[in-house]
């Protein structure tokens, strides 16, 4: 009625509309909740926090997205034009502008510290003194591992000894870089140990990213930078390359074993100081 | 009584009225020409991206003859492919988003809602548009140039970007990229000084600030944060230059080994570069969207039937993304090797700018609510936008949570 007392009117444009909402709003729900593409194995101990921020995070915007987009579908339904009606004439609730805006702001308040949380345990914390110290540097397109060997030293490495078959530039003079295990591509670590990764590239940037592990920091050249994590459970795992760091970008992988004891990895150190 | 005075002009020529033009409705149609046919450039190149995902095994003798040495054997080179992820993501962004809904709906729509005549310098306004074209030119011609096409991405990390042996078609190709972007960024400063003037001194009688159209907000609003913005682009870009071809080292550390030479660069970071550009890169987004959510509002309500709800709001927070969007760059550099207390600081400004875009989000669902909605396709288009936004907003609680950021 044009004198603005009608209700709207159910249109066959708004119906087909809102029923394509509705799709977007189910597809997504299946993809969340049944999960049939997800996250690669957890095989980390502060990865299991990271997992777990991200399902809180999934759950508060899975309910704002079901509630915001279904509420846009429901009105698309049912404010269709209906003749000459007026539409209902408000330009503005300040009580309900209020509640919707302090309710937003205190939920991703509590995110923040949520995430905070897991951040800094990562970040803000020394790793334990058992740690397993690896310098890891990447190059255009391959990842190279030095251990410090028996004497637990890292021997000197220089930019001017680097050849082909020395890609680190390891000093084998050194005393204390004689028994240093220098490792093309191949990483290994034992279960449940925590690890510090030192971080060095000799080019451009690349990433150091462990998917499994919940791991991934930028190798920036002029930088040696420093994260450290524990792995959870044994098994080989990918590390790939995060920055495109050219050509080679896309193949530039390196793998990571857990060995499932302390003594598989002294083992495999073994094995490796021979070459 | 007084004589009118007519000012007696002769006609304009074609070349004067139709391609040299001052008049800002024609200006604005070249720039959305322009900037659709770059759009079709951009998709193409993505196309060729899907092609190559799709069907990776494939031989194109096509593709061969028509590439013959990005199609060596009418298989896709792989350095092909990240040139094609660099130029169809700088394409998209520059030359068609910022370009279309900036250029294209800022100069045309700009005096017809304001009551002006024109706006305030119609020279200068022709000169972005051809500064613009000409940004089109060679970043269409970094394509072809023999070494190779640009492959840093659209982000062009030093010193991949810095180097130019660090990657087949880091060269020339690189240096003409560049060059694109700071001509785009020149022509992005003059038309944002025009707007703004415009906006702000040529308001016809009783068009006070409150009262203007949405659209007229977030082109004023967007106008800001060109001027502010693209300035740093445009430095980074000359510091670029600079390590690439006058032996700087703005962005390059000492003791870099290139194809097994080292470099004689030090004193660089190539963190800096990072920091450069998304302090830029950060505004640059809202650049894009802030027009297009000033549109939305309008047609939203004009295709509803009532006011936007709640217009003062829309306007409070639409200064608010504005303002916090310089605040929140270091979400894009979680885990770049910048001091993790900065990952701390730029999680919390990056979950409070998502405030001012829920009371939008929040604002059209009201707008809806209660409406006589008339669906045509203007209509669609706004509804769909509302919908999308609430996707794609959603998705940055994800990615500004920091610890979350590091596995995605």
């Amino acid at each position: 009625m044009a004198d603005g007392s009608g209700s709207g009117r159910v249109t066959l444009s708004g119906v087909v509309l809102a029923a394509l909402i509705l799709i977007l709003i189910i597809a997504s729900l299946y993809l969340f909740i049944a999960q049939p593409y997800w996250f690669p194995v957890l095989a980390s101990e502060h990865g299991g926090r990271i997992d777990s921020l991200f399902m809180a995070v999934l759950v508060v915007t899975g309910i704002a997205f079901v509630l915001v987009q279904g509420a846009l579908g429901f009105f698309i339904a049912r404010y269709g034009e209906n003749g000459g009606e007026r539409a209902s004439y408000w330009h503005d609730n300040p009580k309900a502008e209020a509640f919707l805006l302090i309710g937003t702001a205190v939920i991703l308040t509590v995110l923040v510290f949520m995430g905070q949380r897991v951040w800094a345990s990562i970040y803000f914390s020394d790793e334990p003194a058992n740690a397993t110290e690896i310098h890891v540097t990447g190059e255009q397109f391959s990842w190279t591992f030095q251990y410090a060997g028996q004497d637990g030293q890292f021997g000197r490495t220089d930019n001017k000894l680097i050849t082909s078959t020395n890609s680190v530039g390891l000093d084998r003079e050194d005393p204390v870089g004689k028994d240093d295990v220098v490792s093309a591509n191949i990483m290994h670590v034992p279960v449940g140990k925590p690890v510090r990764v030192r971080l060095r590239s000799k080019d451009v940037i690349h990433s150091f990213f462990l998917p499994n592990l919940r791991v991934k920091q930028d190798a920036v050249p002029g930088m040696g930078i420093e994260i450290w994590f524990t792995p959870t459970r044994a098994g080989q795992y990918e590390i790939a390359c995060a920055e495109l760091c050219g050509l080679g970008h896309y193949r530039m992988r390196a793998f990571l074993t857990v060995d499932e004891s302390q003594d598989a990895f002294n083992k495999w150190m073994e094995e490796a100081a021979k070459q | 009584m007084s004589e009118s005075h007519v000012a007696t002009h002769h006609e304009l020529g074609f070349v004067r009225k139709y391609i040299f033009s001052t008049d800002h409705k024609v200006i604005g149609v070249q720039y959305m020409i322009t900037a659709m046919f770059m759009a079709i450039i951009g998709g193409l190149l993505s196309m060729l991206m899907r092609y190559q995902l799709a069907w990776p095994q494939a031989i194109s003798p096509i593709m061969a003859k028509l590439f013959p040495v990005s199609y060596n054997g009418g298989v896709m080179a792989p350095e092909f492919y990240i040139s094609l992820v660099t130029m169809h993501g700088t394409i998209m962004v520059f030359f068609l988003f910022t370009a279309v809904l900036t250029g294209g709906f800022g100069n045309f729509l700009i005096p017809l809602q304001i009551g002006a005549r024109d706006m305030a310098f119609p020279f200068l306004n022709a000169l972005s548009y051809w500064v613009f074209l000409l940004s089109c030119i060679v970043i269409f011609a970094a394509l072809f140039v023999a070494s190779g096409a640009p492959m840093g991405g659209w982000t062009a990390y030093a010193p991949l970007s810095a180097v130019p042996n660090a990657a087949p078609g880091q060269s020339t190709g690189m240096t003409l990229w560049i060059t694109a972007i700071a001509l785009f960024a020149v022509s992005g400063l003059m038309g944002g000084l025009n707007y703004i003037t415009t906006i702000l001194t040529m308001r016809t009688k009783g068009l006070s600030m409150m009262r203007l159209p949405l659209t007229q907000w977030s082109l004023l609003i967007t106008s800001i944060l060109g001027l502010l913005a693209f300035p740093v682009l445009l430095g980074a870009g000359i510091l670029l230059l600079f390590d690439r071809m006058g032996g700087t080292s703005f962005f390059i550390p000492a003791g870099i080994i290139m194809n097994q030479v080292p470099l004689d660069h030090s004193g660089g970071h190539p963190l800096l570069w990072q920091h450069l550009f998304w302090f830029f890169g950060h505004p640059e987004v809202y650049i894009v969207v802030l027009p297009a959510m000033g549109m939305a509002s309008d047609i939203l309500s004009t295709f509803c039937r009532k006011p936007i709800f709640s217009y003062r709001m829309m306007v409070y927070s639409m200064v608010a993304i504005a303002v916090l969007s310089f605040i929140v760059w270091g979400h894009h550099m979680f885990v770049s090797g910048m001091n993790p207390f900065l990952g701390s600081v730029f999680t919390l400004t990056t979950l409070l700018i998502a405030v001012p875009s829920a009371v939008k989000t929040f604002n059209w669902l009201g707008t809806v609510w209660g409406a006589r909605i008339r669906f045509t396709p203007a209509a669609l288009f706004a509804l769909g936008f509302v919908s999308m936004f609430v996707s794609g907003g959603l998705s940055g609680i994800f990615l500004g949570t920091s610890a979350a950021d590091i596995q995605l």
